[in-house]
């Protein structure tokens, strides 16, 4: 299989004035085209900052994070980013949001068929009614599903995705967990997910990076035994419940060892 | 009109038909000297009086000119050195200490100096109105340019802009706003230094024209003056509003 990123002995720190904070800690996994990996792990101990640095926000101290072989430089179209608090521009309508991208020179289109791109993600993200709406008429599904068709538009090859469901509740949740899979079926897309839901690792992901409390580390790499397309029935079967047991076991214990390194610091604040 | 626009109307009428009565009553209470406060409808007379025949218009025309001039130029700079300020920090660690030492000096205070070095004609008013608008702009628009979220760059960097494209299709969208409320903010200013500008041996305009009437104590006049000064810089500011208004739907705003 064509490895599409890798992470290789990648190492993440930053001086602070009460010392070295080390923030990702040889991390090395590779993923491959079309995989949809999942990486869980607790709060604040430096998932993001992994997505980051493919995402080409931020440099590794150590090691290397590859796109398609070569050193990620920066940003750029072929890797879309759906982030935590969706970023739909409010100054643009529901449309012009999903047409930004196709307007900037690195993927220009031209009119007719820009059109017709907005139209399609209009419908399968259901928000034809509203397509000269601004932002701020939209409930918060809305708007996330605005920032899936918006990063979709413009056809990146590799999606890297900030917990984009965290804020929902848990119908719309399901809703978008659902709508994923079903476009990802047939656009097939390669994902990086950000979660710190084990059912929704699960659920979504064909593999799933366990990572530790900060530094994050590599855990264990789990590969989910689910062929796609998936629906809800899966969450049903013993193999679900089981892999969710051991997983949450693993984010448990890291959950309580970052419990464990913090509270000393939070009672000298 | 609708009912609704006839209500908000009469709500926005009600406080004014307030002052006026309020303004009667003390002038019949008998507390205050008579002569010392000219009635409602003495100063609408003297209005009309001044404004067919003194030539009124002429005095509102010069000073909104003047106001207007000081602050589109005020602006024109307030809007870039802002906008450097706001977004380059080691920018604002140097000029900060500077900008608050000189916007804490009341134009007023400056008056002796503009004369002595920029005479007394229109160039020396211009410069007074130039001096609260900018001051009073660049500081709105730094710090509304400071608050602008890194979010927006970064979305439009995955999605492939360059960085013209970011700043004509996400900074200056994020920067309008803050435009228009240091446009409005200077505009109060300026209209507000007005007088002390026409301090400066002015022939014409409202505050000209309320410094002679102090001179033969024409106490109506200067109610005159006061209340033009007033309504015009009201009628400025509610065109801005319409202006921002229809600028800025995407806005999320508390308006009913």
């Amino acid at each position: 299989m064509n490895k599409r990123a890798q992470f290789d002995k990648v190492s993440l720190s930053f001086e602070t004035p009460k010392g070295r904070l080390n923030v990702v800690e040889d991390v090395s996994y590779d993923i491959n085209d079309g995989d949809f990996i999942a990486v869980i792990g607790p709060s604040g101990c430096g998932k993001t900052t992994m997505m980051s640095m493919l995402a080409g926000f931020q440099k590794p101290t150590t090691g290397k994070v590859l796109f398609d072989g070569r050193p990620v430089a920066g940003p750029g179209p072929e890797r879309g980013v759906i982030f935590q608090e969706y970023g739909v521009f409010p100054w643009l309508t529901v449309k012009q949001n999903i047409a930004f991208g196709l307007t900037l020179n690195a993927n220009h289109v031209p009119t007719a068929e820009r059109n017709a791109i907005c139209d399609h993600y209009l419908g399968l993200m259901g928000l034809s009614d509203f397509a000269n709406s601004y932002p701020k008429h939209l409930s918060g599904g809305m708007r996330q599903r605005l920032a899936i068709a918006r990063a979709y538009a413009v056809k990146p090859q590799f999606l890297l995705m900030d917990e984009p469901f965290g804020a929902l509740d848990a119908q719309t949740r399901s809703n978008m967990q659902n709508l994923l899979l079903k476009v990802l079926e047939t656009e097939g897309k390669t994902v990086m997910l950000i979660t710190h839901s084990v059912e929704e690792a699960i659920y979504l992901a064909s593999r799933i990076v366990v990572v530790t409390a900060r530094p994050a580390r590599i855990k264990e790499i789990i590969d989910v035994p689910f062929a796609y397309p998936r629906d809800e029935s899966i969450q049903e079967r013993p193999e679900f419940a089981e892999l969710r047991s051991h997983i949450r076991q693993l984010v448990m214990d890291e959950y309580r060892a970052q419990q464990a390194q913090m509270r000393p610091v939070s009672f000298s604040e | 009109m609708n009912g609704a626009g006839v209500r908000r109307f009469g709500l926005g009428l009600l406080p004014w038909l307030g002052a006026i009565l309020l303004w009667y009553a003390v002038r019949w209470s008998g507390f205050v000297n008579v002569s010392l406060i000219p009635a409602p409808h003495q100063v609408a007379a003297k209005f009309f009086e001044l404004l067919t025949r003194e030539g009124l218009l002429i005095d509102i025309f010069a000073s909104t000119r003047r106001v207007f001039l000081g602050v589109a130029l005020g602006i024109l700079v307030a809007v870039p050195v802002g906008f450097l300020l706001g977004w380059y920090r080691p920018a604002r660690t140097f000029a900060d200490p500077m900008i608050n030492f000189f916007r804490a000096l009341p134009p007023i205070a400056l008056i002796p100096l503009v004369i002595v070095y920029f005479g007394v004609d229109e160039l020396a008013k211009l410069v007074i109105l130039f001096y609260a608008s900018f001051f009073s702009g660049v500081i709105v628009m730094y710090e509304g340019v400071s608050q602008i979220t890194p979010l927006y760059i970064r979305v439009a960097q995955t999605l492939g802009a360059n960085q013209a494209e970011i700043f004509r299709k996400v900074i200056i969208p994020l920067t309008v706003p803050h435009i228009l409320t240091a446009l409005r903010v200077s505009l109060g200013v300026a209209w507000a230094t007005l007088v002390a500008s026409e301090l400066i041996a002015a022939q014409r305009g409202l505050g000209a024209m309320i410094q002679n009437a102090s001179t033969y104590f024409l106490l109506d006049v200067i109610y005159v003056g006061i209340i033009c000064i007033g309504l015009i810089a009201l009628i400025m500011d509610l065109i801005l509003r319409k202006i921002t208004a229809r600028l800025l739907v995407w806005q999320d705003r508390a308006i009913a």
